[in-house]
Formats: structure tokens, sequence, C-alpha cells
């Protein structure tokens, strides 16, 4: 990223055929990469990418952007490395800056059934090709100054898994980099237009019934986030999945650098410094599924106790903004990738609140299975029908809001 | 914010319970027993809007109840 310069990013908007290839529905990050993977590495153009908004305007702009790849199963380490390769490079593949910053990312245990957790991640994480290493309370104390080892006096910090190879990077910048990408290689993206239905030819998916009329596909492809269980229905494909609404805060700047991101698997919250200085503080989804993208006060009050017995500064500063994403949520807390068992229809779901760090390997590989009919073997394990085999990939305790 | 309406209680705030899951039977169409128990296990309807689900008051009478909510507009319709 030495001599790299910005450029301005165009995007040439372009109305709708009735008639793609590939269909994709949801221009988020991973409707937006796929396209991009099939023009330029398969070349696969004669594609659409059909959102109901703005692009990004749903999970893909709503995340707190942090990319990582300490997880707890082994094709999970995997998929997620993969993603974290391609991300590193991507600036200069997509030509776009979008930020990205590699700062470490520190997991706190305060129990010792924490620490074993994080052990055992640890050491399944190096036999993977992932980095991550358990460090002491000094350490730990080393890397953030910040941190108040007694955790308020409640919460003491009896170690901490410390994955250096996390990043973070401005999210809707990366949408519209893929977007972009897709648009200059011939792809069509169309805003503001929402799937209404899906096009049958007896049990075979023909294309999408929109708000702007019917557009014919070989292959439809559901990228979205928070609806798909109703555009699934179309389908009568049933889904794994609940929906959630995850929320999130900025304060206002902290005059001081803040070295890397912090979560803590216990208390379940999370937190990093934006570029502006600010600091951006996250934690578990809510209980009931809603596609309400409304935000709570209970959510500020609890979120902010858990984050002020960790880092007292954060008393001094004051709350910003707050924000709600609705997130698919997968009964094993995996990504769901792959054939939806109806011809013609496949999806990339189940991205929950693990989505944004996932974009460039998920779209790479939902990419290559468009152009070759067949799951590559990264992501064969993720296929839905996982369920259906007893063969599920249950990872709760690695998405850090569990 | 949600308010839920409880029979013994009365209007109380979502924080005092647990949520307890969409009342859900598996469709009729499946037929195959064993495609049955997948979809009773592991597949949820996920509706965008009104469910039926069932409430556990834990800081309250701590008894289970059953409402419908409409899940676009988090509001109680009965």
């Amino acid at each position: 990223m030495s001599d790299f310069v910005e450029r301005r990013i165009t995007l040439e908007w372009q109305a709708p055929r009735r008639s793609y290839d590939v269909a994709i529905i949801g221009g988020g990050g991973h409707g937006l990469a796929t396209a991009y993977y099939l023009a330029d590495r398969h070349g696969i153009k004669n594609v659409v990418v059909i959102e109901a908004g703005y692009i990004g305007s749903g999970n893909s702009g709503r995340n707190t952007t942090i990319i990582r790849a300490n997880y707890g199963i082994p094709e999970a380490v995997r998929f997620y490395q993969r993603s974290l390769d391609l991300y590193g490079d991507l600036e200069e593949e997509l030509n776009c800056a979008f930020m990205y910053e590699t700062k470490g990312l520190m997991w706190l245990a305060h129990t010792q059934p924490a620490m074993r957790a994080e052990q055992a991640r640890s050491l399944l994480n190096a036999a993977c090709g992932t980095e991550t290493v358990m460090i002491t309370p000094q350490q730990a104390k080393e890397l953030c100054p910040q941190l108040d080892l007694s955790g308020g006096g409640r919460y003491p910090v009896l170690g901490a898994s410390y994955h250096p190879g996390a990043a973070t990077a401005r999210h809707d910048r990366v949408v519209w980099a893929y977007a972009q990408g897709a648009m200059r290689r011939g792809v069509h993206v169309v805003q503001h237009t929402k799937v209404t239905g899906l096009l049958r030819d007896g049990a075979r998916v023909t294309g999408v019934e929109t708000s702007a009329g019917p557009i014919s596909a070989g292959t439809v492809l559901s990228a979205v986030g928070g609806r798909v269980s109703t555009i699934a229905a179309h389908a009568g494909v049933r889904l794994p999945i609940r929906t959630h609404p995850l929320q999130a805060f900025v304060t206002n700047g902290y005059d001081f650098p803040f070295p890397g991101i912090v979560g803590d698997t216990e208390l379940l919250c999370y937190l990093s410094q934006t570029e502006r200085g600010q600091m951006l503080i996250g934690a578990e989804y809510d209980a009931q599924p809603s596609y309400s993208q409304r935000s709570s006060f209970s959510f500020l009050q609890s979120c902010a106790a858990k984050a002020i017995h960790l880092f007292p500064f954060l008393r001094d500063l004051r709350i910003l903004r707050q924000w709600t994403g609705i997130c698919d949520i997968s009964s094993d807390s995996s990504p769901i990738m792959g054939e939806s068992g109806v011809e013609g229809f496949l999806v990339t779901t189940g991205w929950g609140t693990w989505g944004f760090k996932a974009i460039p390997a998920g779209g790479e590989q939902m990419a290559e299975l468009i152009a070759t009919g067949r799951p590559p073997a990264l992501i064969a394990p993720f296929s839905l029908d996982r369920f259906a085999r007893d063969d599920t990939m249950a990872d709760p305790g690695s998405t850090g809001t569990h | 914010m949600l308010w839920i309406p409880c029979p013994t209680c009365g209007r109380r705030p979502v924080e005092e319970y647990a949520f307890g899951g969409e009342l859900r039977g598996v469709s009729e169409r499946i037929t195959d027993a064993t495609e049955r128990d997948v979809d009773y296990v592991w597949m949820y309807d996920n509706a965008a809007g009104v469910t039926v689900e069932r409430w556990f008051h834990r800081a309250g009478c701590r008894r289970w109840l059953t409402l419908r909510r409409d899940t676009v507009t988090d509001v109680v319709v009965a």
C-alpha cells in the first residue's frame, strides 16, 4: 500500500435487460463480490445484481468492520483465512483504497473454562495455518495500555488469545469497490428494485419477479441479508435461520490512539477505534428475532456497562450514534453457501454477525460454484444439506456475539 | 421498545422475558418421516410479519405465555 493512489469511484448504472446468465439478489458485499469474481475470474459478464435499497444499505454498511480468522473449527479457519489473504491484496486488485489496516485482535478470558477454550482455539488456528497465540495479562496490558486488568474489580483478566492478523476496513468503500470492479467488467447493478417473487418452470427457478418486471436468468443466487427466509420461501425452500437484530454504537472522538481490537468472549462485547478516533462498541445480538431495525436503550445500558468494566476511560466519552442491522443467524452459527435443493437457485446466507470479513472468500467461492457447477472444497462443508446429513458446523463460540 | 402483556403481571418490558422460540408445526407437505424430523429440529418459518411465539416471564411470575408479534414493526398484536 506504499505508493498507492486512490482514485474516485465511478459507478455506471445501467437499465436492466430482460434476461441474464446469472441474477444475484442483494447488492451487499457478498452479492457484488460474487458478481465481480464471476466477471473477472470466470468471464461470466452477463450478470445482474438486484438491490432493494441502495448498495451496501443492509448489513454490509452496518457491521463493525472487523476482519479476522480465529474461528473454532478447521473448515471455518481455512475459509476465513482465505478471506483475510484476499483482503490483504484487495485494494491493489480493485485499485481502490478502503483503509485496510491490520490491527491485531485480543480476546479476553476471565475464567478457567474460557482460558481453556481460548487455548484450544490457539492450537487449532496454528494447526490450520492461522496465527493465534495465548498471551498473559501483562502482555495484554502492554498491547493495550487502556485495559483495566482487574475488570473494574469484577472481571479480572486471566489471559487472552491474540490474533495479530485481524484488521478493519471501511466497509461501505469495500462494497463500492466491488461494485465498481463488477460494473467495469460489464455487470449490471440495479438499485431500488425489490424482488417480489421467483419465476418457476416446474421445480426449476428460471428468474426473478421484480418491482420493475420479470428478469429471467440461468442461475439465481440469493445473497440477501435479512429477508432471506422470505426469498427462499418463494422457491419452497425452508432455511435453518432466524433473523435477529444486532446493535452497535460509536462514541465521540477519543483523543488518544487505541491500539488494536479487543473482544471479550464472556462479557460478549468488543471494541475498536475508527479512523476518525471514535470508539466503536458492539455486543451480542438481541434474544428475539425481529426485522425491525430499531435500536434499544437497554442495549446501550448493558453494553456500555460491560465496556466500562474493562476500559474505565470510556466513562468520559459520550455516545454519538447507535444503529441496528438484522442478521441471519443460522442454527449452527456458521454460514450456508451452495445449492438450495431447487435447481437454478443457490444461496449464500446465514452470514449472521460474521459476514463482512467473509466477503472476498464468499464471493470468490460462490463465483466458482456458479461457473463450474461444483462446490469448491473450501465451501463444500457449508452446504445447506449439512443439516439433513446431521453434519453441522457448530461454532457459536467464535462469533464473538453468541 | 417491545412491551409484552403478561396475563399475571400486566404490561412489562421485554428485558424481563426470555424468548422461547416461534411456535410452529411441520408442514403437511413434508411426508417423509426423516425429512419431518430435520424440519422440526433445524428449520424456521422466520416470518417477516405476524408470528406466534412462546415467551417466559423470567423476572416476573416465571410462567410461559403465548403471543402474536409482528416481527417487522416489533409490536405485540394479541
